[in-house]
């Protein structure tokens, strides 16, 4: 049976999944070695049991990120910060110095060209948390992969690594922040 | 002066009694990180990421700030002393507000440069968010204090090289702070003489110049050795040799 792989997208811009697109024919090699069984750039609405490696981008930043953190380490064996507002917060956490109110005022009222207005219709919109948190504090990580957004080369060595089952080596090759 | 013999991670050094251990062992290749330590100003020991281990006491040793001794033993590379190193590291980024992606300095930092020399994967401390001030009043320098690691190289050299002594340390623990002039803004300081020395030999992306985008800083910090030997000695060194 092929590894069962997912990916998740949390407190991020999508950046580190436009980067997964970048593997370019690469995705095509491993396509035939792995089964996405979730993932945003996927049609998969709950994420599975079963998983063998997910790899998580961006910070836990609304409670709906929490709970799917949660899901994810539970179904999971290999959880893997994927970027760095996952292993450290990065950009989705430098509103943390503000209370969440201030934020969502400066950004919808202060900054707002037409119809100001705090959107408050939870839980369809879910409700941030108080601050951003990287995914290491909410859940237990196995692995870490660096980069605002890591490179596609850093993605591919961190997958065959993963998928071989190793935890990558925390080399100068991944250690990357920014 | 005297020369002294001491061992360093098991090799043979010699080296000038009025000298640092963090000298000698540059003087042989032999690497060990520093933060707060810049070659030409008064060296403080305070970042403690030079910390060596001495043959015979029970405590470590800032390297930047120890005189060697005859047959002196050092370690510097100790899996005891990496574990302190990278947890500095860590205590360091969880007290700051540190986003290398939108940073000035990214690729060019001294911190971003001790968290891949340590191995930093990520922070095991939870990050602490510490609502920090960024001033901007200055005709050309920012200072931004969420990128700040309180070496204090720029309030050395601004007294020591420049002479103005724009800069001083305030508060204590979580609120330290580096503050210009009477705790009032840069730009209102009678004292800064807009030299920029300050700018330049801060490690991180707390002082830097305006105009400057995302990655585009980096420093030159080879300005200082220059002064300091001119001044010292009466010799104008070549800036571009790396001769001692
Ligand atoms: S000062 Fe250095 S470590 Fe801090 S955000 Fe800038 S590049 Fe990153
Ligand atoms: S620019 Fe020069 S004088 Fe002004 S604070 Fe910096 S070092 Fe001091
Ligand atoms: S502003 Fe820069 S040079 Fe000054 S203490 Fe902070 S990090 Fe060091
Ligand atoms: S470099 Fe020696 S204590 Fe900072």
């Amino acid at each position: 049976m092929k590894p069962r792989v997912a990916t998740a997208w949390l407190g991020g811009c999508s950046g580190c999944h436009m980067s997964f697109l970048d593997l370019d024919e690469r995705l095509i090699e491993l396509g035939e070695k792995i089964d996405l069984v979730y993932s945003p750039i996927a049609d998969m609405k709950v994420f599975p049991a079963n998983v063998d490696v997910t790899l998580v981008e961006g910070a836990v930043a609304n409670v709906e990120n929490e709970e799917l953190a949660h899901i994810i380490r539970k179904n999971s064996r290999c959880v893997v910060s994927f970027g760095d507002c996952a292993v450290s917060g990065n950009v989705t956490a430098m509103r943390n110095q503000w209370d969440p109110e201030v934020v969502l005022h400066r950004a919808y009222i202060e900054l707002s060209d037409v119809n100001p207005r705090i959107p408050r219709e939870y839980p369809t919109i879910a409700e941030l948390m108080k601050q951003a948190k990287p995914l290491h504090e909410i859940i237990t990580v196995d692995a870490f992969i660096h980069g605002c957004p890591p490179t596609s080369d850093q993605i591919w060595t961190a997958l065959t690594e993963l998928l071989a089952g190793r935890i990558p080596a925390s080399t100068h090759v991944f250690l990357r922040f920014g | 002066m005297a020369i002294l013999t001491l061992t360093i991670d098991g090799e043979q050094v010699s080296g000038k009694d009025d000298e640092s251990i963090l000298e000698i062992a540059r003087q042989h290749g032999i690497h060990i990180p520093t933060l707060c330590y810049i070659d030409g100003l008064a060296a403080v020991g305070s970042c403690r990421l030079c910390l060596v281990e001495i043959e015979g006491s029970p405590k470590l040793a800032p390297a930047c700030t120890t005189k060697p001794q005859e047959g002196m033993v050092v370690r510097t590379a100790t899996e005891r002393l990496q574990r302190h190193r990278r947890m500095i590291v860590e205590l360091l980024a969880s007290e700051g507000n540190h986003q290398c992606a939108v940073c000035v300095v990214n690729n060019h930092c001294e911190l971003q440069n001790l968290a891949y020399d340590v191995g930093l994967t990520y922070v095991r401390f939870p990050y602490l968010f510490p609502k920090k001030t960024l001033d901007a009043s200055h005709k050309d320098f920012i200072i931004d204090r969420n990128r700040c690691v309180l070496c204090t190289r720029c309030l050395r050299v601004c007294y020591e090289v420049e002479g103005a002594h724009v800069w001083d340390v305030a508060g204590r623990g979580i609120n330290c702070e580096i503050i210009s002039g009477l705790n009032q803004p840069w730009g209102d300081s009678d004292t800064c003489t807009s030299c920029g020395k300050c700018v330049l030999v801060c490690p991180t992306g707390a002082l830097i110049e305006k105009g400057e985008a995302v990655a585009e800083m980096e420093k030159k910090t080879d300005f200082l050795r220059f002064i300091v030997t001119a001044r010292k000695k009466k010799e104008w060194i070549n800036m571009d040799s790396d001769e001692e």
